[in-house]
């Protein structure tokens, strides 16, 4: 046994059984075979499904004129279902499945159901095919001279890899930067958050003082500026970033913050994007100031610098220095120290 | 020549038309008479192939409606609760086409639903294929095909499911772009390429779209086609069974009855989708809102099929190192590209990985049972298995909250779990088989168990064993026995080293794990004793004095009740009576 792939060598086919692998097909006769009734029977239940789906189509398009679309019905199991919806579910999906149950019953009472057998054949192209093609090659090969013409054959290969150059380069602009734009790194790394913006209540956009937010509050924040940015710039992408949770917590609670000093009277406001791939974070728990992400379930703990305490985040939730304005508003002390949201190569 | 009817004049007319302009005639007669084997899991793929004609019409019909823009506007449909509400176009007129087109919301409906079981029929269809040997030789490629195919599919699902533009589906594109950024070197620029810019910007919807019902959608077409004409050409594989061999295919001739029950099919298959789609809501954009960066829904959760990929993300470790000043994010390159990358990579190559290791070179049109592969089987059980844990762990938080449970310990557990229950199901699934195979050895030897006990006269009980029919024995003895590839020599005759000999040396190993354990099928003369016996069994229920040489009991059947001073044989009672009962 010095080569072993060879197909011979695995041919350890024990002995057959005495008889031939190829015994008879077993088949008996239905009673559509045998009982012409039978086979009526057959013939009028076919007809009957094929009848049915007509009926439902003429049905399904009395309940597209008919129906309003605004009408809500009570279905038993169903409940409350918008009524134009369900009766053409209904009426299309019986009439369509009512043509397959015909032909399937069709197909096994009246056709005939005896198995019938047909030979394979190998894939492989016979002998004379191979040849055929070889010499074909051969003669292709040697017209056109590919193997003798050796600068030819080169510069079509250089040629052939470069062509698709430029369909690629014309996908730079898939992202439309101006000239002089930042990098990506650089934009992922800045928010609307700066010395002084003050920090209004999402959706509201009402600014927030100390004393609005009791001891285990919480509000989704954004700053004053967003709706203005956002008009002209006419995208979400600032909100994406400088969204933020803002809580207050019994300043005897925080164990530890990113900066000195940048909660105001135990109010800490942390980014609202996980760490992880970019999910908005809102469920905080409030005894234990952990936040979680309903998406992966990172969980950050806010007392702590918002380290992370589980899950797959490998990144603390970033922390927004705050302190009061001269009218006693919430406002940023700077932008966030570091990137928001989820990690990338640049970052570092 | 029997009547032929004035529609059947102008069908010859037009088919004699066209073949003198296509030669059509030619394939009609080699075709019309083509063979199709029958089996209930060959309607898997069939499914997978009328649910994405049912995905393709019905997807038509919503380009028609549908705006893919990211255009702000304000919502004047019908859906009272969102009304003035700002929002996109594109989530706009998702809701139109729910509300306020009559039909709409049935065929974005269906459309949703025949895309689920699109993706969940080609899983089974693959599983089927997987597990029955059916990608063997000549059939590789055709498993390549399927496998990009599924990869497609998948595709396809996410992309449909972020165009609506949905709270949901834009925390999905959230966390696709988080992603993307994850891949080293390129995936920041990847990703502000893709998204003209940064998260969400206002083109990616549209850009989506077009992958959504250009790209993929005629990827796909291609690559069904491509698959539809090799299991044409090559001819179904079959189950063994009586008559039929490796080289002959048993079944339905197209015409009628395969073309009957495989048309009707694709009704019924459509008619069950448009039900669902009728009687079932599925993804209710209108209760989720419009899409806001800074908000999100608890216990979100994605289509069945991106399940796994969201387990990945939620059991891996927060891993991340970096290097000379740049991130690897490895709790996300290695959970959401990583490991897709190697189980698809794994999948496409598993045909010639096998084929290498078992040395097997012939043309298979005959299907393994899954128990006489039982190497194959248990592989696949523990991938299955590896799968199914990662897909628990994209509801951690649904089963967290159903049972009460820490969410903590649950994803501590699937961390341990994925490296421990995957070897465990391959170990026990293969065990289980070769038993099986045990049994069906069994089985050819004694028969099978007829559940009748007899008492012998001198008080041993015996269990009738009856011969299997002829179906059965065929589809047991339709199993190739093949011998482990034998160790190399380390040397030649000449002492001379053999070259890549520890490769060849591993491939033989390997070969012998996947065979040397198979339980061969009995040679025909242990089936003749085996029969003999039979014979016996059978004699026993014949009047006793007929009865001879009944000592041969004992010894094949063993527990024998004995009471002292009992005869312990027929013979023996036999002669106590003196020869007569």
């Amino acid at each position: 046994m010095s080569d072993h792939s060879s197909p011979e060598s695995h041919e350890n086919v024990p002995a057959k059984l005495g008889y031939s692998p190829v015994a008879d097909i077993e088949h008996k006769p239905r009673l559509t075979d045998t009982d012409p009734k039978a086979a009526r029977r057959a013939e009028r239940q076919v007809a009957t499904m094929f009848v049915l789906s007509i009926l439902l189509v003429i049905a399904f398009v009395v309940a597209y004129i008919g129906i309003d679309k605004s009408t809500i019905v009570y279905i038993p199991l169903f409940g409350e279902v918008g009524a134009l919806n369900f009766a053409l579910g209904l009426c299309m999906g019986l009439g369509v499945f009512l043509i397959g149950a015909g032909a399937i019953q069709w197909a096994k009472k009246l056709m005939p159901d005896t198995e019938v057998v047909a030979q394979r054949h190998e894939m492989a192209s016979p002998e004379a095919a191979t040849e055929e093609a070889e010499a074909n090659y051969q003669r292709g090969k040697t017209e056109s001279g590919f193997a003798q013409y050796k600068i030819i054959r080169r510069t079509l290969i250089g040629a052939l890899a470069l062509f698709p150059i430029p369909l690629v380069i014309m996908l730079r602009d898939l992202w439309s930067t101006p000239a002089g734009s930042p990098s990506p790194d650089a934009i992922l790394s800045k928010t609307l958050w700066k010395k002084g913006e003050r920090i209004v209540v999402d959706g509201t956009y009402v600014p927030v003082k100390a004393e609005d937010l009791p001891v285990g509050g919480l509000i989704s924040a954004v700053p004053a500026d967003l709706l203005e940015v956002e008009e002209a710039e006419g995208n979400l992408n600032a909100r994406g970033k400088a969204a933020i949770i803002v809580i207050r917590m019994d300043p005897s609670d925080i164990r530890s913050q990113q900066g000195d000093g940048w909660d105001y009277q135990g109010i800490l406001a942390f980014s609202k994007i996980c760490t992880h791939v970019g999910c908005p974070i809102a469920l905080y728990e409030q005894r234990t100031h952990h936040l979680l992400c309903p998406c992966h379930q990172s969980t950050f703990d806010l007392a702590d610098s918002g380290n992370v305490v589980f899950g797959p985040a490998a990144r603390r939730m970033p922390q927004l220095p705050i302190g009061v304005d001269a009218e006693g508003y919430l406002v940023a002390m700077s932008d966030f120290a570091e990137p928001i949201g989820p990690s990338f190569w640049e970052r570092g | 020549m029997t009547a032929t009817s004035p529609v059947e004049q102008v069908g010859g007319g037009v088919a004699t038309y066209v073949d003198q302009r296509v030669g059509s005639n030619k394939f009609l007669a080699r075709n019309l008479g083509k063979v199709f084997p029958d089996h209930w899991s060959f309607m898997l793929g069939e499914i997978a192939l009328y649910s994405f004609i049912v995905v393709l019409l019905t997807g038509t019909f919503l380009t028609l409606f549908f705006k893919p823009s990211m255009v702000e506007v304000l919502y004047d449909g019908s859906y009272v609760p969102l009304k003035g509400i700002k929002m996109s176009q594109a989530y706009a007129s998702t809701l139109d086409i729910s509300f306020d087109v009559r039909g709409g919301l049935l065929l974005r409906q269906m459309h949703h639903w025949a895309a689920l079981i699109f993706i969940a029929a080609m899983s089974v269809h693959m599983f089927r294929v997987f597990f029955t040997g059916a990608f063997r030789k000549p059939r590789e490629f055709n498993w390549i095909i399927g496998v990009v195919l599924v990869t497609l599919g998948l595709g396809a699902g996410f992309s449909g499911y972020s165009l609506p533009d949905d709270l949901l589906s834009g925390t999905g594109l959230q966390i696709a772009r988080g992603i993307m950024q994850s891949i080293p070197v390129i995936g920041t620029w990847m990703a502000f390429l893709l998204f003209d810019g940064e998260f969400p910007g206002t083109e990616f919807i549209s850009r989506l779209y077009a992958v959504h019902i250009l790209l993929i959608p005629g990827l796909i077409l291609a690559m069904v086609t491509i698959h539809l004409m090799l299991v044409w050409t090559q001819k179904h594989t079959q189950f063994p069974g009586p008559g039929r061999t490796n080289d002959n295919v048993v079944g339905y001739p197209l015409l009628p009855v395969y073309m009957a029950k495989a048309g009707g099919f694709f009704f019924v298959v459509f008619g069950v989708i448009a039900l669902i789609g009728g009687l079932v809501t599925i993804n209710p954009i209108w209760i989720f809102g419009p899409f806001m960066p800074d908000q999100v829904s608890a216990g979100s959760q994605p289509d069945w099929y991106i399940g796994w990929l969201d387990g990945a993300l939620r059991t891996m470790p927060n891993w991340e190192s970096t290097l000379f000043g740049f991130t690897i994010s490895w709790n996300i390159f290695v959970p959401a590209v990583i490991i897709p990358g190697i189980i698809f990579t794994a999948l496409a190559l598993y045909p010639f990985l096998e084929a290498w290791v078992t040395g097997d070179k012939k043309e298979h049109h005959l299907l393994d049972r899954p128990r006489n592969a039982p190497t194959r089987t248990g592989i696949g059980v523990m991938a299955l298995s590896f799968y199914l844990l990662l897909w628990i762990g994209g509801g951690n938080d649904i089963i967290a909250l159903t049972f009460g449970m820490s969410i903590n310990s649950i994803t501590w557990f699937l961390r341990i779990a994925l490296f421990v229950v995957p070897p465990i199901m391959f170990v026990v699934t293969r065990r289980i088989c070769l038993g099986l195979q045990r049994r069906d050895r069994d089985k050819l030897l004694h028969g099978y168990e007829s559940g009748r006990i007899l008492r012998l006269p001198h008080g041993e009980f015996i269990e009738v064993h009856q011969p299997i029919n002829a179906k059965e024995l065929a589809v047991i003895t339709g199993k190739t026995d093949i011998a482990p590839l034998a160790l190399p020599p380390a040397t030649d005759a000449d002492g001379v080293r053999n070259k890549h000999f520890h490769v060849k040396k591993l491939r033989a190993k390997l070969s012998g794990f996947f065979y040397s354990e198979n339980v061969a099928l009995p040679t025909a003369a242990e089936i003749e004793e085996g029969q003999h016996h039979a014979a016996h069994d059978a004699a026993i229920e014949a009047p006793l004095h007929a009865y001879e040489d009944a000592d041969q009991i004992n010894r094949a059947h063993g527990g024998v009740l004995h009471h002292p001073g009992m005869p312990e044989t027929n013979a023996e009672q036999l002669a106590n009576d003196g020869g007569h009962l």
